[in-house]
């Protein structure tokens, strides 16, 4: 048996004529937080959806704890926790309900895995005779994970589970999957949220079904060989315009109010922006040097493989 | 058997805390009973004739007399002439036009028979045949009126064969007592086939089967929660509904409770796997609605709720064998108005088992965990 939490050879799936995940090769560890990057529709949900059994591969193999997502099934369903990306809890059965049917149907019950589950479900239980449609995303949210956490399992998938909830509930939800993993559940998340990259161990970063670089988020950025430019004006849209028919340009992307540019040159100056700029007839030029994020990362990667 | 006995406890609670689910269970019975017998009747009253009498005889208005006195028959216009009793027909305010020929009254003195014309309107051709029915009875009663009346001479009865029809089963051929185990089998029909369904397909629709799917939990418990629910509403429905039979429609019920709720057990089981097999098809309720829609529709005409199956052509008749109510229909109908057996009733109660085993294996092999 492999040493590897989840462990992933080769795996292809195609949908009809759409190819949604190619080749993909990874392995997370025993009491690793592993994040899925990538944008929609870059492979995050079949892939999670191959590796929780509900979905079965076209080739390749794929293992959880030890099991075969094909063969053993049965074992995984038994082992794992799954939250998907759309809230599936019964909306018309109230939180305890909801905790005491999927307890339940794992032949387990509240009171044995209370620990595990105490330090999420203990924030909504004071609604637990409220019905599930009847909560806030966020308390959702917890009730959700409270109920795929019930039978204490081993791995842990969470489809973009912070899709669509408030930055305060994310940033808690980041906390307690921190506590999860702390008690040696592994942890695969998939987020479309580049920032969240950062508060994972190791992430993938996916696009169109294919997995660009796994690495720590650390390293990812240390990796980054290019000097990056964090350029502001008065007028952003002009600016990337501009910027893009530059011949010195690598590479400009928009940043919230700014762009980040890196040139083919590393001998550029930000005189010699400056001037382009202005020439472009822009106005209250800012330039400065700056550290590169996860994000300027895949953006860095998507310029070099344009694979569609 | 706990996660069986929970798994039901859940359905239950859902089911129940569905507002539209107890006027379903409720108000429909009660409905489809009070409304549908009512008005689905062939008993004919109130048709409207229309009269062009050039003979305006002794007899001939002896006949429209007769006719208006009876239950049946409404005098809607005297005429002049055909063209303007045409207009009746033509305008829906008559059913049917009698003629008396000039004469009439003439020749039938002395001929001993005389000629008149009838029209009637036959949109509806059942509406057509009932009506010629009725009046053609009326007709020989006041043929031999006048007989007495003309040639004061009394019929012997030992000159013509009486017919005294005996109708077993339903001696007064009361509509009513055809219809209402009909409707029940309706019922019944519509409870197991759409409730099943459309539980079924809701958790797709909402994304709950999903988080069901990766769960331990074993296709047949999955499925019995889904069953025995919906049996359980369906037997209860029908209990309801033979209520309001007895109450209302004081329906005679000869046969054993045992023998129908045994029948219907089994009949549901068979409405419930077709419901769910067409679940595990659909993606949406939708897409239920419409297929069982379908199915019911083709069900109900072909069941023999309103005509006769022996009347069907052969190859109509062969088709109905997949008719699951075709079974049911014969059945309720054979047990309440009979009193027949399980003995009796072997053969629908055996299709019916086949036919059941049949859907429910189809609806737990299509019903994949993964895909």
């Amino acid at each position: 048996m492999s040493n590897f939490s989840i462990d992933i050879q080769n795996i292809n799936k195609s949908y009809e004529k759409t190819t949604a995940l190619k080749n993909i090769n990874l392995s997370v560890n025993k009491g690793e937080l592993f994040g899925l990057v990538g944008p929609d529709g870059a492979g995050k949900t079949s892939l999670i959806r191959i590796l929780t059994s509900l979905v079965l591969p076209d080739s390749g193999q794929a293992f959880v704890d030890g099991f075969d997502v094909v063969k053993d099934y049965k074992k995984i369903r038994q082992n794992v926790g799954y939250m998907p990306g759309k809230f599936s809890l019964y909306m018309d059965l109230t939180v305890l309900e909801n905790l005491n049917f999927f307890a339940t149907i794992f032949g387990t019950t509240i009171e044995e895995n209370y620990e595990l589950v105490k330090p999420i479900y203990s924030q909504i239980e004071s609604f637990k005779h409220r019905k599930a449609g009847a909560l806030s995303g966020g308390m959702k949210q917890k009730l959700a994970l409270s109920c795929a956490l019930i039978h204490k399992p081993t791995v842990l998938f969470l489809d973009e589970p912070t899709t669509g909830v408030d930055a305060v509930s994310r940033v808690e939800f980041w906390g307690m999957l921190k506590d999860l993993k702390s008690k040696g559940i592994s942890i695969l998340v998939s987020t479309p949220y580049m920032d969240e990259a950062e508060l994972c161990d190791r992430v993938a970063l996916m696009q169109s079904g294919e997995i660009m670089q796994i690495n720590s988020p650390q390293q990812i950025v240390n990796d980054f060989s290019h000097t990056l430019w964090q350029l502001k004006s008065d007028n952003l849209y002009k600016t990337l315009q501009s910027l893009r028919n530059w011949d010195k340009t690598h590479s400009a992307h928009a940043f919230g109010q700014s762009v980040h540019f890196v040139a083919n040159s590393s001998k550029i100056t930000s005189s010699e922006i400056k001037e382009y700029m202005e020439e472009a007839g822009l106005e209250n030029i800012e330039i400065s040097g700056i550290k590169a994020s996860i994000e300027d990362c895949f953006m860095e990667l998507m310029t070099n493989n344009p694979t569609n | 058997m706990r996660i069986i006995f929970y798994i039901l406890k859940k359905e239950f609670k859902q089911i129940f805390r569905n507002k539209m689910m107890i006027p379903i269970i409720f108000v429909m019975p009660i409905f489809q009973m009070l409304l549908l017998v009512y008005a689905a009747t062939f008993e004919m009253k109130n048709i409207d004739f229309a009269v062009v009498d050039y003979d305006n005889s002794k007899v001939s208005r002896g006949l429209v007399q007769k006719l208006s006195n009876s239950p049946f028959f409404n005098i809607a216009a005297y005429e002049k002439n055909i063209d303007a009793a045409e207009e009746y027909l033509l305008h829906d305010e008559a059913d049917l036009i009698l003629i008396f020929p000039a004469n009439f009254e003439t020749k039938l003195v002395k001929e001993n028979k005389s000629e008149m014309q009838i029209i009637i309107n036959a949109i509806n051709g059942t509406v057509a045949g009932i009506s010629q029915g009725y009046l053609s009875q009326i007709l020989a009663e006041y043929n031999k009126e006048i007989i007495v009346d003309f040639l004061n001479f009394e019929p012997s009865l030992a000159s013509t064969i009486q017919i005294k029809p005996r109708f077993w089963y339903n001696p007064e051929l009361n509509y009513k007592v055809y219809m209402v185990p009909g409707i029940l089998a309706v019922l019944v029909t519509v409870i197991g086939m759409f409730l099943s369904g459309l539980n079924l397909v809701r958790e797709k629709e909402l994304g709950t089967i999903e988080q069901i799917n990766v769960t331990p939990i074993k296709k047949h418990h999955f499925i019995i929660g889904k069953l025995v629910p919906f049996l359980i509403i369906g037997l209860f429905d029908l209990a309801f509904g033979l209520f309001i039979a007895k109450l209302v429609f004081d329906i005679p019920m000869v046969g054993s409770f045992v023998t129908l709720f045994i029948m219907a057990s089994v009949y549901l089981f068979v409405v419930l796997g077709a419901g769910l097999l067409v679940s595990t098809f659909a993606d949406t309720q939708q897409q239920v609605m419409f297929i069982g829609y379908f199915l019911m529709i083709v069900f109900i005409l072909m069941s023999g709720i309103f005509t006769p199956t022996e009347s069907m052509p052969i190859w109509a008749q062969k088709l109905n064998l997949l008719n699951p109510m075709y079974y049911f229909m014969s059945s309720i109908r054979m047990i309440l108005l009979k009193g027949s057996s399980l003995v009796d009733l072997q053969f629908q109660l055996y299709s019916l088992i086949v036919y059941g085993i049949v859907m429910i294996s189809l609806a737990v092999w299509k019903y994949k965990k993964v895909n």
